[in-house]
């Protein structure tokens, strides 16, 4: 061992750990900021690597793709060029919550994304284990890789995934390792153990991959792709996109795989005790379905391509860390599957993650300045997440080394608000995922108007080209004409006029309505009333659709306006940084311990700590009055 | 701040004034439209009481003192004014919708309090004292709700709350993982559960409407034939210190009503006149009447004498009771007995028995002590189940209803489920205000929300 000679390897502005989703936003962020930026990683063969699922998207994480475009981020821009198969989820719902999710073919995310990278002005890729990060006077000063380079930065952002401290559990044998059989990041978890960080272990899985030629697709039911493709990012609206896209398979399960999963269970590391981090419900492995469910005789198993130039298959829904020769069994009992030949085993992963609410909403360490945090190491799970914390990291790190103001989304302004701030103000005690049912003003964050809210804000930081800024305002201007033209065209009730509405709706006017309120009927859409329009501009398909939603959603949006004005007055209200609450008289010593630990920036945020009550936010408001009439006074 | 805000400032039932007291721009406005003054060319000086009338559009609603306060020497440093009327439920109940008719808006709990805090009217100590009446407060009214609890309001609405979050629930499911097997919910079922909330919070406001128990007191019926010690009853249990009596005139010539409040249990008291009066008038109009009263009660308590055997009209009269909760009273137990208690114990298994002699004071302790066991088993049968007392419930409970309402109809509209979902939340917040489950958005209209109203 070579533990104490290291060299000077370079002066940077900010070192990002890690290639991943969250790492390679961070990085390229932080370079387009004008930071000089360095991205490590264990293997440049692992950027961007997808290595669950072959999707982005689907609800709420679809919503976090587009907000992460919208501030110009990298996350839709690369889908677009590697997806193979496209879907528009929740069609059949209002259309906030509608949701992209596309098939991504994995190898060539991975290569689009490190072509970017390697392309960036500003950014160095390499590839590099780091073991150890310095602080001095409480501040990010250095990292040191394996090899002994020492680099000198500003700022460092750490976005490990499930790499730090990564262990490999299958069945009774387990291993130190990264995912997807890489090396693990073991001597950053020892080292920043011995700096004092509390880690703890969260757990995630993944189901086998196995070879097309062995399955029997006959018996299962295909799931094409949409025939009209919409792309992630605003810069591709629009755009004809000339792809052949690939199927996917829906199977089930049977009793016989379940019963074999029964008679093994004492045999699953999870179940025998061996696994201690915590796994996501909303993500469970079979034999936690088989447990929890017993009622159920299948369940649902999609099988997905990994990518257009490989035969290996991904099979949704049965991620499992039972050993491998009880796998193949269970397999074999899903209908279609009985030939199946496995490519890679399932397994589950354990991996070291911090306490998030250890975080400034900046994703920034409340005790070490510049040293930021994203992505899995934050509790989170998904590529969504991680991109989206990445980016909000990077940015900040940013802002910081150019001494500018922090960079925050609230949980009014978009999806990532709402993730960071359930991070860093709840914490979290599973892998956290977007929902759409996280979002209380999801009406209002849509994954259509994602550019309309974000866009300026974007380009105010600097990610956003004045092309793309000066394109969403053009947005903007032809939907607001086109709604103010909507009011002004009065429809009378000719028989003309109620023929074709009776056509399409089984209704009729008997008064004059401008087409704007008519177009509230849920009958009628934009669209189908054009024969009714004459003199209607031939507008954009997204503008379109943005100008019917306003339309129908016009009575609810208000509604949500005015919550969202009543938490903006909360949020507003700002708790000073160096308040001690031990001084407070009458707060209850649950909620000392609690707001002591997350030092929330205002009374919204305090709120929403969970052990903080109403009658301790009302202590805390007349706290904050006294100091307020105090400093007048002084 | 803008709006003009109105409650009554003495507790209900307990005092023998009531005070209406009113804060902001159109205070003094609103007390002047309703305040008429015998004098000619009234003018109202600061800080003076004025007597005279509140009239109602030429109607009547009783006699008052009013006070008109100006800004800012007032308690919440706004324009106040203050009327003080006739004790008792109706009067100060009438003259607070009147004034909310004219476009006061009710007050929330403590919200005279936090004006003057926010108002600069509260210095730091002040200040000081208030954190920890909020805390005492907040201690007290939990006691309170567990009571509560016990088979009233919280109780009731915790259920009609459940009933929503199931849908939202379901919504969320259908919207987060469409792809998962989880059955679609139709607008149909979510109709049927609308419909089912909707219906049982109308079920509660009505409760408030017909005014029971805690508001008007537990409709009690004493039943007992002249001489019986009926009189001397009622005048026992007002003697006791823990009574506070707000009497009402009657409001037929013949029932007496007679509101109590022991220990915190209101009483309505009525002395059915119809039983009291000759033969011939229990025969003919007294009869119905009596039938009317006995229907309407939530408790009997009925009075025999020992010293005089069971007639049939008694027997008559005990039969128009039977399905109620009673309490059964042999008085004069001093004297001989004539008195065949098995009839009670045939007829009346679950009826209290009590021996007293009312003149020498034996019993009324035992009396007292069966009420309240009774109230606070909830053994009594009320009415309706759950009794809505509470203004301020009553209006959340009808902003929930009226939010249901509009539910229904975009569900009849078929809008889309995510859209539905945010009628129901609204819905569900709303009910959170009563059971104090909602995170309210704003917190300022929540603080001191543990204060009694007014101070």
């Amino acid at each position: 061992m070579r533990d104490n000679i290291k060299y000077n390897a370079g002066e940077y502005d900010c070192v990002v750990i890690g290639a991943g989703h969250a790492g390679v936003e961070a990085a390229l962020a932080s370079a387009r900021m004008g930071l000089k930026t360095l991205i490590l990683t264990i293997s440049l063969d692992a950027i961007s690597a997808l290595s669950c699922n072959p999707n982005i998207g689907g609800t709420g994480k679809g919503h976090l793709v587009r907000e992460i475009d919208a501030l110009g981020g990298e996350m839709a821009l690369n889908i677009d060029k590697s997806f193979i198969q496209s879907r528009m989820l929740n069609l059949s719902k209002g259309p906030a919550v509608h949701s992209l999710r596309v098939q991504a073919d994995k190898k060539k995310y991975h290569t689009e994304m490190k072509k970017t990278l390697e392309n960036e002005p500003n950014l160095t890729l390499k590839q590099a284990e780091v073991v150890d990060i310095i602080f001095e006077n409480n501040q990010v000063k250095a990292v040191v890789t394996r090899t002994g380079a020492v680099y000198n930065t500003k700022a460092c952002v750490v976005a490990t995934g499930t790499y730090l401290g990564g262990r490999v559990y299958i069945g009774e044998v387990n291993f130190e390792s990264g995912p997807d059989g890489r090396f693990p990041s073991i001597m950053l978890s020892k080292a920043m153990k011995q700096k004092g960080f509390f880690l703890r272990r969260m757990k995630t899985g993944t189901p086998a991959r196995v070879s097309r030629d062995s399955i029997d697709f006959s018996v299962m039911e295909e799931q094409p792709g949409d025939d009209e493709i919409i792309p992630f990012s605003f810069m591709n609206m629009g755009k004809e996109f000339d792809i052949k896209q690939v199927s996917c398979y829906l199977t089930y399960t049977t009793e016989r795989a379940h019963e074999i999963i029964r008679q093994n269970l004492d045999r699953s590391p999870m179940f025998s005790g061996l696994i201690e981090g915590v796994g996501p419900r909303y993500c469970p492995s079979i034999e936690d379905k088989v447990v929890r469910f017993p009622e159920k005789d299948k369940h649902q198993v999609f099988i997905e391509p990994e990518g257009l130039d490989t035969k290996e298959m991904y099979v949704q829904g049965v991620s499992s860390s039972l050993p491998e020769e009880v796998q193949i069994e269970v397999y074999k009992n899903i209908k279609g599957l009985e030939k199946v030949e496995f490519m890679r085993t399932a397994y589950a992963i354990e991996y070291d993650a911090i306490d998030s609410t250890m975080l400034k909403r900046t994703l920034e360490h409340k005790e070490i300045k510049n040293l930021f945090f994203a992505g899995q190491i934050n509790g989170s799970s998904g590529y969504e997440e991680a991109a989206a914390q990445g980016l909000i990291a990077g940015i900040n790190a940013s802002q910081n080394v150019l001494g500018r103001e922090p960079f925050i989304l609230d949980r009014s302004e978009a999806y990532i608000g709402v993730l960071i701030d359930d991070l860093v103000t709840k914490g979290t005690n599973e892998p956290y995922r977007m929902m759409t049912s996280r979002a209380e003003y999801r009406l209002t964050l849509r994954q259509d108007n994602a550019d309309l809210r974000l866009t300026k804000k974007g380009y105010e930081l600097g990610l956003v080209s004045k092309e793309r800024y000066e394109k969403t305002l053009e947005k903007e201007r032809l939907l607001n004409d086109e709604l103010a033209r909507l009011k002004k065209v009065i429809l009378t009730p000719t028989k003309e006029v109620n023929e074709i509405l009776y056509s399409l709706s089984n209704s009729t006017i008997k008064t004059g309505i401008s087409l704007y309120d008519l177009l509230k009927r849920p009958e009628l859409t934009y669209d189908s009333t054009k024969a009714l329009d004459p003199d209607r501009p031939n507008l954009p398909k997204e503008i379109r659709i943005q100008a019917e939603i306003e339309i129908k959603y016009e009575g609810y949006i208000r509604k949500q306006m005015a919550q969202i004005e009543q938490f903006k007055r909360m949020e507003n209200k700002k708790i000073p940084e160096d308040i001690d609450y031990t001084k407070i008289k009458s707060l209850s010593t649950e909620a000392v311990q609690k707001l002591n630990k997350i030092r929330p920036e205002s009374i919204g945020q305090a709120s929403r700590i969970s052990g903080v009550s109403p009658a301790d936010i009302n202590v805390l408001l007349i706290y904050l009055e006294q100091l307020r009439r105090r400093t007048i006074s002084e | 701040m803008d709006q003009t805000i109105a409650a009554i400032s003495t507790a209900v039932g307990e005092a023998g004034i009531g005070i209406v007291r009113l804060s902001g721009k159109d205070a003094i406005n609103i007390g002047k439209e309703i305040f008429k003054s015998n004098r000619k060319n009234f003018e109202f000086e600061n800080k003076k009481l004025h007597y005279g009338h509140i009239v109602d559009d030429k109607k009547v609603l009783d006699e008052v003192l009013i006070a008109f306060m100006k800004a800012p020497n007032t308690y919440t440093r706004e324009d106040m004014v203050e009327i003080y009327s006739h004790g008792g439920i109706i009067p100060v109940k009438k003259i607070l919708e009147l004034c909310l008719k004219k476009g006061a808006r009710l007050a929330e709990k403590g919200e005279f309090t936090k004006r003057a805090f926010l108002n600069g009217r509260l210095d730091l100590t002040q200040a000081e004292a208030v954190i920890d009446i909020i805390k005492a407060k907040s201690e007290k009214s939990y006691e309170v709700s567990l009571k509560q609890l016990e088979g009233s309001i919280t109780k009731e609405v915790l259920e009609i709350q459940d009933i929503l979050v199931k849908m939202m629930a379901f919504i969320e499911a259908n919207i987060d993982f469409p792809e998962d097997e989880i059955e679609e919910i139709s607008h149909k079922e979510l109709l049927e559960d609308s419909k089912k909330a909707k219906e049982r919070i109308k079920r509660l406001i009505d409760s408030f409407e017909r005014g029971k128990i805690l508001r008007d007191g537990l409709n009690t019926v004493i039943l007992g034939k002249p001489n019986v010690g009926k009189s001397s009853l009622l005048n026992a249990i007002l003697n006791e210190n823990r009574a506070i009596v707000t009497d009402i005139p009657g409001t037929t010539r013949d029932i007496i009503e007679e509101y109590i409040n022991i220990d915190g249990i209101p009483l309505k008291l009525v002395d059915t006149a119809g039983i009291r009066e000759t033969e011939d008038y229990v025969e003919k109009i007294g009869v119905l009447k009596t039938k009317e009263t006995l229907s309407k009660a939530d408790l009997i308590i009925a009075l025999f004498d020992v010293s005089s055997p069971l007639t049939e009209e008694d027997k008559r009269i005990m039969e128009l009771v039977k399905d109620k909760k009673t309490i059964i009273m042999l008085n004069k137990s001093d004297l001989e007995r004539k008195l065949d208690e098995s009839y009670f114990k045939v007829n009346f298994p679950n009826a209290r028995v009590i021996n007293s002699s009312i003149t020498t004071g034996v019993g009324i302790d035992e009396l007292i002590d069966t009420i309240k066991d009774l109230f606070y088993k909830e053994d009594v049968k009320i009415e309706s189940d759950v009794v809505l007392n509470n203004i301020r419930h009553k209006n959340m409970l009808l902003k929930a209803y009226d939010t249901l309402l509009e539910l229904e109809e975009e569900i009849l509209k078929n809008e889309p489920i995510d859209c539905l979902e945010v009628d129901i939340k609204s819905a569900w917040e709303s009910l959170g205000e009563i059971t104090g489950q909602s995170i309210s958005e704003d917190i300022l209209d929540k603080i001191f929300s543990e204060f009694c109203i007014g101070k």
